[in-house]
């Protein structure tokens, strides 16, 4: 089937003054429709740079080269007025920060309603009702009076399921969620885990949330994507990759979250080091520094993101499955 | 009321100082209006009988008359219509032409916001007085001139604030979510910045009018402005003082409405800008 995204060598770069930073290196995914799509990763690898660079969000400082086709056209040459007629109605995205993604002075109705209005061509009284109709959906509590409230009256968990039912309301194809939990408290974030699994299976719309947490990524995902140092180091179905990780880079991750079963430990594990910084260049793997599988090859030689079977992996001694 | 507008409407009801000085230019400003209805009495006719004749002495004139007997009430309230008038047009233009210059420049940044921040330098470097002097040398004296050469000049500030505010917004989040959900730029600069300025805005304008009131008065003073018979506060101001030991009250009727006019707005913009500093949730 046709992916609803798909990602090609895809590189997005910051000229500074010496050197040209890459903060995304030759990146290559695709989402087919329906599916969802876990990209997790450490601070600074990159994940939201490549989504952002699709939505065409990133500043003009950005150079971007690659090709991003969503639904079969194009995005990156797209301009703006085609990109606008995609963005919020077949292509939306949620943020980290649900506590400022809202326009402070602006009532919640309004904001949602508009976009229908925008991209639907409703009406507004129209548009208001579906509105109320959306919010329901999202679970928000005393719907019909929250749409006469402003951002700053809802908790963060109810803000970001405004944003979530805001990004519903044309109904995607797909989703983007960069980071939908980081900025709630533990039970909300189950709870909006659980709501964008529900919306998902109601409207069959494939789904990207990326996150630096495999606890929040594997309720979810069929598949996930691990990212290190701007390159996609694996990607497998999540089954696979939570359970037999390929690349030690993944299977270090793996080891860093905390189980409840199990002998009490008194330290959790960390990754020892430093991801490299932008700008750093490294003949070899950018991993190498770090592994503890290193071996010569990997310092001079970066690994190609080698497919096998139904996984992908960049590494010169991947683990055995 | 639970809005934003209703929570800045109360507190500024609780600033007891605001609210007597918003009375006090309302009272100014109805004088102002309803004048000629309420006094007898025209800016122009000269009263044989009343020479500089005191304040409330004669019945006919309730603040007494100039050195030519001409009614000081009716010249000070004509006075009062043009330094709001200018006040008005000046705060009109950088309400407009201020806050959308400086929204879109603010916002687009980059290369159409070097372009236009440079034309306002060039404008600001002009100086006023001597662009007034030159249009009166080339259009002949004209009290036209005096709103034009201020409309022209009234805006470049507020445009400079404006940008500077809109600079910072369009790093906020909901800028970006915008951007996600397809709006196009003149969509987020209506509907998502210029109402997130609009508190700095109104105290700015509320702060300006005086300015330029006083800036009026300063150049009708100097002969530049409002010409006789016709009168602004500046040159009532002017006349008055060159009687200020024999008959006093010839400056201090204009300057009394000058001053609580002055006063009064500077309170208000005082009073709005508490009122609309507004702490995010």
């Amino acid at each position: 089937m046709e992916p609803v995204l798909c990602i090609e060598r895809l590189s997005v770069g910051y000229a500074q003054r010496a050197a040209n930073l890459e903060a995304v290196q030759q990146v290559s995914l695709a989402v087919a429709p329906g599916e969802c799509l876990g990209i997790v990763g450490e601070s600074g690898s990159g994940k939201t740079q490549v989504f952002m660079a699709a939505m065409g969000l990133l500043s003009r400082k950005a150079s971007v080269s690659g090709s991003v086709r969503f639904a079969g056209s194009e995005l990156l040459t797209a301009p703006p007025s085609s990109l606008n007629r995609v963005r919020g109605s077949k292509l939306t995205m949620i943020f980290q920060d649900p506590m400022t993604s809202l326009t402070p002075h602006l009532k919640i109705g309004v904001q949602l309603a508009e976009v229908l209005v925008r991209h639907a061509g409703m009406s507004w009284r129209d548009a208001w009702v579906q509105a109320g109709l959306m919010l329901e959906r999202v679970q928000v509590p005393e719907h019909q009076r929250r749409l006469r409230q402003y951002p700053h009256e809802l908790s963060g968990g109810m803000r970001q399921r405004v944003m979530i039912g805001m990004s519903l309301l044309c109904e995607p194809l797909l989703l983007i969620a960069d980071e939908p939990t980081s900025a709630l408290d533990a039970t909300v974030q189950a709870q909006i885990i659980d709501l964008l699994r529900t919306v998902r299976e109601g409207i069959g719309m494939a789904l990207v949330l990326i996150s630096h947490d495999f606890s929040v990524v594997a309720g979810l995902a069929d598949k996930i994507l691990v990212m290190y140092a701007g390159r996609v180091v694996e990607c497998a179905t999540a089954a696979d990759l939570l359970s037999h990780p390929r690349h030690p880079y993944t299977a270090e991750l793996l080891k860093c979250v905390p189980t409840l079963s199990g002998p009490r430990l008194q330290r959790l594990p960390t990754l020892a080091g430093q991801p490299p910084r932008p700008g750093e260049v490294s003949a070899g793997c950018a991993f190498a520094p770090r592994c503890p599988r290193a071996a010569d090859r990997c310092r001079s030689e970066r690994p190609p993101l080698a497919d096998s079977a139904d996984s992908q992996v960049a590494c010169h001694f991947p683990l055995s499955s | 009321m639970s809005g934003l507008a209703g929570e800045a409407i109360r507190r500024f009801k609780e600033n007891r100082a605001a609210v007597i000085a918003l009375l006090a230019i309302s009272v100014v400003v109805a004088l102002a209006l309803v004048g000629p209805w309420i006094n007898p009495n025209d800016i122009e006719t000269l009263d044989w009988r009343h020479l500089g004749s005191p304040p409330g002495a004669q019945g006919a004139h309730w603040f007494g008359t100039d050195r030519l007997g001409r009614d000081l009430f009716a010249r000070t309230l004509a006075g009062t219509r043009v330094s709001l008038g200018i006040g008005l047009v000046a705060s009109v233009m950088s309400l407009c032409v201020g806050v959308g210059y400086g929204a879109v420049s603010g916002y687009r940044g980059g290369r159409i916001d070097n372009v236009m921040m440079r034309i306002i330098e060039i404008l600001s470097g002009l100086p006023l007085i001597f662009f007034v002097i030159l249009l009166t040398v080339i259009f002949g004296r004209n009290e036209n001139l005096l709103f034009i050469s201020i409309g022209a000049v009234g805006w470049l500030t507020m445009a400079r604030i404006v940008r500077g505010q809109a600079m910072s917004i369009r790093q906020r989040e909901f800028i970006e979510a915008a951007v996600a959900s397809g709006a196009g730029a003149g969509r987020i600069i209506v509907r998502h910045v210029i109402p997130n300025v609009i508190g700095p805005v109104i105290v700015y304008a509320t702060l300006m009018v005086p300015q330029i009131i006083l800036f009026e008065s300063f150049l009708s003073f100097l002969g530049l402005g409002v010409q006789e018979p016709r009168a602004s506060l500046g040159t009532l101001i002017a006349e008055g003082a060159g009687e200020m030991e024999a008959a006093s009250w010839i400056l201090l009727v204009p300057g009394g409405f000058l001053a609580i006019l002055l006063l009064s707005l500077n309170i208000v913009g005082d009073g709005l800008r508490d009122a609309l500093d507004v702490k995010e949730s």
